[in-house]
């Protein structure tokens, strides 16, 4: 109980002055995964039967997430393969339990409930996710209409007439023909198979939207229909999204606000067109300059090279990025800097006020 | 355009035969690639990038068939040439990377030896000397502890180290031409720009000339000295990079540009490019693939592409090009 009061002052603490509570209040989120093959269960055995220390490593994948998001707001969550995206993801999802901490949906406690029962929770269908790739997570046995069908049949019991016109109208919505909804998944082109995977996370109407990288199989053609079409239902079905992305051309037009991850933590918040135009932490620059850019600048003067620190029990003292960061002093090793509140921004460095504008 | 080209692909047309029937995937390509130079071909899924690559280095699918054009690398025509002669300038005249590194090393192989094979293979290496030397070359191409990672299997390594590995092998034997397909495809934009970097740091080390797939126009922008566009199977436009992007006149062009996120200010300024890839495998396809798709057509489109270029550098495919 002790631990839900800290963690809910924090939260106060985190969250910026809201009119209204905010519909996601994720504070002092953990996710901890024990680095297997390390140590065998019976040397573990053995150890505590000598009264050994049985500590494991630890790969700490989400340390200490804290954020909100509000009602119809966009969340850009950007950062590189293996910087915790998906794990935070997941935990947020209720498709993990978390290690440690609060993630809240409109005032209920979600991380009481364990993963395993939350699949059969009312508010599951309040949380929604859509796929990186919709060919690889539409089950190939199932038409477009099954697809679409089965959270609205499981979570929302429909049934006959009912759910055929629930399907119909969720397929309408996501601009998806109705004739198509007898095909399988192969026969859908990448498009029509991202629409299937739209409509099959908004059918049953969730208030939040989990988009992890929707559009990176796609052209860039076909990809501005989709992001077109994800803007436009966000107003008609009243929905949050966090949208997940490495392409930070996408995040900078769909996103209100973005949260920039590196090594489990975030390093940088704020609002998005400010985040990307002025950069205050050195990995959100590197990330900025290493975009590619039809008009202007040549090669970047950031280059981010050589591997993350690795992320098995991590020094709490050192900064995440020392070792990669161009800056990188002293103090980074013996003072993990915190994130800290500058105006509407959040960075965690040292040096963020010494940023030049 | 004076020098001989490096590479030059003249009038190339690929069919796939298959059980809905003949896909014309290629018809008359044409491009040319000098010492030095970079050339990026950019298109959507299904424009023939991947398979020009895969018909001028010899690799096609058993059910694709070059019905046309040549490939002229030096005095010697690639898509003419016995499979003898094919194989002894492969690796080592021409080499490629392709775009996903971990299928396409060994998974059962370290990395140093696949690196000494290309060596021994085509450098003309002594056997004792190899592993020495592909070990020199994984330095080069920045990995850190390269007599360590030399032994390590593929699956050891993160995708951008994998990458490199490639390059490494691509580059063992200093070809004069790189095809690179998608060489940063799925690795993260900080990874891309170091693997970028690195690719045109080599290039112009040995003065190599380097031919670079991509879907992404962004990233065409900022590498390439100049740029095909692809769409359906036909080149619609060749400009230099700066040109290209000034001025497109190829409708097609436009509407590519127009729809990269990079290019507009907010969601609603992007634009969507009307329309679908045709489908190849139809008898009536226009002469112009494109114009089913165009708000420009006219009357010509029906009956014939134009065949001179309108401004030299400067090609395109279209009787109504953008001015």
């Amino acid at each position: 109980m002790t631990r839900t009061l800290d963690s809910m002052s924090s939260a106060i603490v985190h969250a910026a002055p809201p009119p209204d509570p905010p519909l996601l209040d994720v504070a002092e989120l953990k996710k901890r995964f024990p680095v297997s093959g390390t140590i065998g269960p019976l040397a573990r055995l053995r150890r505590r039967m000598k009264g050994g220390p049985v500590h494991l490593p630890m790969v700490h994948a989400v340390d200490d997430v804290s954020f909100t998001i509000r009602k119809g707001e966009t969340v850009g969550l950007v950062g590189e393969s293996g910087c915790g995206k998906s794990t935070l993801v997941r935990v947020l999802t209720r498709l993990l339990d978390p290690t440690d901490g609060i993630v809240r949906l409109g005032g209920r406690e979600l991380s009481l409930t364990p993963a395993k029962r939350f699949a059969r929770d009312p508010d599951r269908g309040r949380i929604q996710m859509v796929f990186q790739d919709a060919g690889d997570s539409i089950n190939p046995r199932f038409t477009a209409f099954a697809a679409i069908a089965d959270p609205l049949r499981r979570l929302r019991g429909l049934s006959g007439a009912a759910l055929t016109a629930k399907v119909e109208q969720a397929a309408d919505q996501c601009g998806l023909p109705r004739a198509l909804l007898s095909r399988f998944p192969h026969q859908l082109s990448g498009g029509q198979r991202a629409r299937v995977g739209i409509a099959r996370a908004v059918a049953v109407e969730p208030a939040l939207l989990v988009l992890d990288e929707p559009t990176a199989a796609l052209d860039v053609s076909v990809q501005v229909v989709i992001l077109q079409l994800l803007e436009r239902l966000k107003t008609e079905l009243g929905m949050s999204y966090l949208f997940v992305s490495h392409d930070l051309g996408v995040v900078r037009l769909l996103c209100d606000r973005v949260l920039v991850m590196y090594l489990g933590k975030i390093v940088e918040a704020g609002p998005a067109q400010e985040v990307f135009s002025r950069p205050l932490h050195p990995y959100t620059r590197a990330l900025v300059d290493a975009a590619p850019r039809l008009h202007g600048h040549g090669p970047a003067a950031v280059r981010l090279d050589g591997e993350p620190r690795s992320p098995i029990d991590p020094d709490p003292d050192v900064c995440r990025f020392y070792g990669r960061c161009p800056r990188g002093v002293d103090r980074c090793r013996t003072a993990m800097p915190d994130l800290r509140r500058l105006g509407d921004r959040e960075v965690a460095c040292h040096f963020a006020e010494e940023t030049p504008a | 355009m004076t020098a001989a080209p490096a590479l030059l692909v003249e009038d190339l047309s690929v069919a796939f035969r298959t059980r809905g029937g003949v896909v014309q995937a290629l018809e008359h390509v044409s491009f040319a690639v000098q010492k030095g130079e970079t050339l990026a071909i950019v298109g959507e899924s299904g424009s023939g990038k991947s398979v020009t690559a895969y018909a001028v280095m010899g690799i096609l699918d058993p059910a694709g068939r070059v019905t046309a054009g040549r490939a002229m690398l030096g005095g010697l025509d690639l898509l003419a040439a016995s499979a003898d002669q094919v194989a002894a300038v492969r690796g080592r005249e021409i080499a490629m990377i392709f775009q996903n590194p971990r299928t396409a090393l060994n998974p059962i192989r370290t990395v140093g030896k696949q690196i000494a094979d290309v060596l021994l293979r085509h450098a003309n290496v002594p056997r004792r000397e190899a592993p020495g030397r592909a070990v020199d070359l994984l330095r080069a191409v920045g990995i850190t502890d390269p007599a360590r990672r030399a032994d390590a299997y593929p699956f050891e390594m993160s995708g951008g180290m994998c990458q490199r590995v490639m390059i490494a092998i691509a580059l063992a034997a200093r070809p004069s031409v790189l095809i690179a397909d998608e060489p940063t495809t799925g690795l993260d934009v900080t990874t891309q720009a170091v693997i970028m970097d690195l690719i045109g740091d080599l290039a112009r080390d040995i003065g190599m000339a380097t031919i670079f797939i991509t879907h992404d126009l962004a990233l065409a922008a900022q590498r390439a000295d100049r740029i095909v566009v692809m769409h359906a199977g036909h080149v619609v436009e060749t400009a230099p990079t700066a040109e290209l992007f000034a001025r497109p006149r190829h409708p097609y062009t436009a509407e590519l540009i127009a729809a990269t996120p990079d290019a507009a200010a907010n969601l609603s300024e992007l634009a969507s490019i009307p329309g679908a890839l045709p489908d190849l495998r139809r008898s009536d396809l226009p002469p112009c693939r494109y114009a089913e798709r165009c708000p420009r057509r006219q009357t010509d489109c029906d009956v014939a592409l134009p065949a001179a270029p309108a401004i030299p550098e400067h090609v395109v495919a279209c009787w109504n090009p953008l001015s």
